[in-house]
């Protein structure tokens, strides 16, 4: 059986083998007092929720043990009433990371107080923002993080059982995940008579089948449930009436992952991170056209600038950064004159972003904003579960204009055409997919509005991007080698040998062939 | 009770109440597609959204609970511009064919429509475009006439209990279906055909003989003569003729039949029925009069007893007769007869 006192010695164990491993391995060094990632990507970062992530093996409950692991559950089940871990979380004021940033304290008074022969704790894995892997990396680099949060939530709101919803699509996750689980219960930190005490607290993982909507925390519960994955009308609270209309707590893995150092540090020292309305840090997977793209954690309030140029090394390739993307999906594409806007909840809500889960993709010239927008929502129209008209029937008709302005055929009034339904989508769609899903566009529409403009006036795309209002070109350039009227399929290139070639624009049909053979690079798109 | 203001009017209504509920009972008519008061909320149509004030989004008012100091705005124009984008939006992905679809008149998207001044669906692009179901036997699904409202899945499982339709796929492609797409009539579907009587716009039809307009028929409050169960239903009929069968929403049964009832009344005007009795006449069946009849019966009847006695005679009643009905035949065997010989054909 565990004890404090067992813990303590595994960790005086474990801890020497820890670091000898480390100083063979030289990736660390020792900042503050914290074991930390060398380099220029990580000094600028404050690594809260990835404290772990890269420095212990995953697959080792001792290693997670060694650096404070399962100590600040083992000490608040000795130590603290649940109405005091409650308490902390409060005044914490932790936000969920999941994207929402509801406070994680409150939504935990509410079932607590809620009275129930059962209750339970879900932990959202479903993360499905395309290029965001913050979870993912959890998961697979600190699964223990995730257990210790959710047992700690357990016994704040007095449920013995939780459940993991991971998606399917991260193997490595779900398999770190069950060892850690068959670790904890081995090591009774987990399960019956956690640390000796008469509180219980079990975990299962559920698999999620692929529908992005299942992040949506009812049609989670319906899926986990076995029904199909629709979110639920919000007539009652799930903190109330929850996963088999049980009260439940559902938060986001690094939301729960960030719970154990809370109630190892205190809630003070957390809040002496961030921003007064956004305390702690966030995860963010820095992606797109940046040089070094990866995870980075930084306090909440860093500016956009010094994420994607002091830490992600700026634009690749010697490009002009444009925008970056934050959120997802659900979020908005914020233009470079405004990368000085800190990063919060609050300060993206207000320059038509949202925070989200954390995907922030960096953009360059020569990147085309209204395809940009065009991308982003026929994910949404993909992932729209059907449930409700304006996002089944209103995010595809909204797709369907964008393509038509990306395809050169956009008329003047599609633009107030595309404004008025997002309005009628975001105001009146049954959940959060359906109520963000015009964000993209909304956000592209004010930043960026010259860009569609041109597609539908002047029937160019100024990124260079929109394959159909692009022209092939000869320039003068060319040496008149024939090769790309030999390789042209529809012989639509005419020249005389050693003299300048001229490609038939109305008969092109744009398959780049003859720009991939030209020896001189005298082919271009224009 | 709790106090809210509704259009600037004040109220004082029933805790516990929807939004909905209450604009109902004081007689503000909030259109919904996909409500129904025997089911749980769905909340999937947006055609009952209504503006609260302090909310950031319009609410669905049939699954938002009245509070204390609410102020409901159920008609101003932000609501009605999103009620005739979402009515735009449904057209759009509608067959615009009321001239000749059996719906019409009873159709609420053809109502809405009509309420709302939305003349056709403005959004031009992909339509859904899949088969009609016409594999089970009394009623046909035509998908792309289907709303989506999800009234049919949920009747068939939160009141018929029978789940044999559900959604498939998702968003813009999403359709009813049974498994695997064997078809309704392939699958555990009992025929009931409560989706039927439920469905809003012209998906789920009856597979009518006769056309009609709702206008032209009258309706026709009867009892169910198939068991003794009694629900209540309306006929629908056209000059002298029942064309068609609705159940009664105001009473025990509330809107629910069997497929006898649903779908069992083409016998009324069918060539074969009986109208008289018919005695066997030399190897023939000739018709007669009821007297004539009743004579016969007696007469047999007197016969059997005076050379066999009362317990060679035997009475089986029919399942299609009432309670009542059976209790008195019963009683005519012990009573009349004198024999305990009784029996009914539904009898486990």
């Amino acid at each position: 059986m565990m004890s404090q006192e067992k813990l303590r010695e595994i960790k005086e164990n474990a801890r020497p083998l820890l670091d000898e491993r480390l100083k063979v391995e030289d990736k660390t060094e020792v900042r503050d007092g914290n074991i930390v990632l060398k380099g220029d990507y990580y000094k600028k970062q404050v690594r809260i929720a990835l404290r772990n992530c890269e420095i212990i093996l995953p697959e080792s409950i001792e290693e997670y043990i060694a650096l404070d692991g399962y100590s600040a559950l083992g000490k608040m089940l000795f130590e603290m009433t649940p109405e005091d871990v409650v308490n902390t979380m409060i005044e914490s004021n932790l936000r969920g990371r999941g994207g929402a940033g509801f406070p994680a304290g409150r939504k935990w008074l509410e079932a607590f107080k809620y009275d129930a022969d059962q209750k339970y704790i879900i932990c959202n894995a479903d993360e499905g923002d395309p290029g965001a892997y913050m979870d993912r990396s959890i998961l697979e680099g600190d699964p223990h993080s995730v257990l210790e949060g959710m047992a700690i939530a357990g016994y704040a709101i007095g449920a013995n059982q939780g459940f993991i919803y991971v998606r399917a699509e991260y193997p490595l996750a779900v398999k770190r995940l069950q060892a850690a689980i068959k670790q904890a219960k081995e090591y009774g930190v987990l399960g019956n008579n956690i640390f000796g005490t008469d509180f219980s607290f079990d975990i299962e993982l559920r698999l999620g089948a692929g529908a992005f909507v299942c992040g949506e925390g009812t049609a989670l519960m319906e899926s986990i449930e076995g029904k199909r994955g629709m979110p639920r009308v919000k007539i009652h609270r799930t903190a109330h009436r929850g996963l088999w209309q049980k009260p439940t707590v559902i938060n986001n893995v690094e939301t729960l992952a960030n719970i154990p150092v809370i109630f190892q540090r205190g809630a003070k020292w957390f809040r002496g991170i961030g921003t007064e309305k956004s305390p702690g840090t966030k995860v963010f997977a820095l992606v797109g056209k940046v040089k070094e793209s990866g995870l980075v954690e930084v306090p909440m309030g860093t500016s956009l600038r010094e994420i994607v140029f002091d830490i992600g090394g700026g634009v690749a390739d010697g490009k002009a950064a444009k925008a970056v993307q934050t959120g997802g999906p659900s979020g908005g594409c914020i233009p470079v004159e405004l990368f000085d806007t800190p990063v919060d909840f609050e300060s993206l809500a207000k320059i038509g972003s949202i925070m989200g889960s954390g995907g922030m993709v960096v953009m360059d010239e020569t990147d085309c904003m209204v395809d940009i927008a065009r991308f982003f929502l026929e994910f949404s129209v993909d992932e729209s579960c059907g449930k409700c008209v304006p996002c089944r029937e209103g995010t595809k008709r909204m797709l369907e204009l964008l393509e038509k302005i990306t395809g050169g055929n956009g008329e003047e009034e599609d633009i107030a055409r595309m404004e008025s339904l997002a309005v009628t989508i975001s105001t009146g769609s049954l959940c959060g997919l359906g109520q963000t899903a015009p964000n993209p566009v909304t956000s592209t529409l004010h930043y960026f509005r010259d860009e569609y403009e041109a597609h539908i006036r002047d029937k160019t795309c100024p990124a260079g991007h929109c394959q159909a209002l692009l022209e092939y070109y000869i320039t003068e350039d060319c040496i008149g080698c024939t090769k790309c009227a030999r390789s042209c399929p529809v012989s639509c290139i005419s020249g005389k040998v050693k003299e300048r070639h001229v490609i038939d624009t109305d008969a092109c049909i744009k398959c780049g062939n003859c720009m991939e053979v030209c020896p001189v690079g005298a082919v271009i798109l224009r | 009770m709790v106090k809210l203001t509704i259009n600037g009017i004040d109220y004082e209504v029933e805790r516990d109440k929807t939004v909905l509920q209450v604009c109902n009972d004081i007689g503000i008519d909030i259109p919904t597609l996909c409500h129904d008061e025997r089911l749980e909320p769905y909340a999937a149509c947006r055609m009952c959204l209504v503006e609260i004030e302090g909310a950031k989004n319009l609410q669905t008012s049939c699954s938002t609970k009245v509070r204390e100091g609410m102020v409901v705005h159920t008609h101003n124009d932000k609501v009605m511009d999103a009620r005739r984008d979402v009515l735009d939006l449904l057209l759009s992905n509608h067959p615009i064919d009321c001239l000749t679809c059996e719906k019409s008149g009873q159709c609420k998207l053809q109502d809405y429509a009509y309420e709302y001044g939305v003349r056709e669906g403005t959004y031009v692009g992909e339509m859904r475009n899949k088969p009609i179901d016409d594999s089970n036997h009394f009623y046909t699904y035509d998908p792309d006439k289907c709303i989506l409202c999800g009234l049919c899945v949920r009747v068939c499982d939160e009141l018929q209990n029978t789940n044999a339709i559900g959604f498939e796929d998702r968003g813009f492609g999403t359709i009813v279906a049974t498994p695997f797409d064997q078809g309704l009539g392939n699958s555990a579907c009992v025929s009931c055909g409560n989706c039927v009587s439920v469905c809003p716009v012209g998906a789920l039809m009856p597979k009518y003989d006769t056309k009609f307009r709702l206008w032209e028929t009258k309706k026709v409050r009867t009892t169910c003569s198939y068991c003794g169960v009694g629900c209540q239903m309306d006929l629908l009929v056209k000059g002298d003729k029942v064309v068609g069968v609705e159940p009664a929403f105001d009473t025990f049964n509330n809107g629910l039949l069997c497929v006898k009832g649903k779908f069992g009344y083409k016998f009324i005007n069918h060539g074969d029925r009986l109208k008289t009795p018919l005695i066997k006449k030399d190897g023939e069946f000739v018709e007669a009069s009821w007297d004539e009849a009743y004579k016969l019966i007696i007469s047999k009847i007197e016969d059997t007893k005076a050379k066999y006695g009362a317990d060679a005679l035997a009475g089986l009643s029919s399942a299609r007769c009432t309670n009542e009905e059976n209790y008195m035949f019963q009683k005519f065997m012990r009573a009349a007869i004198g024999t305990n010989n009784v029996d009914h054909c539904a009898r486990l």
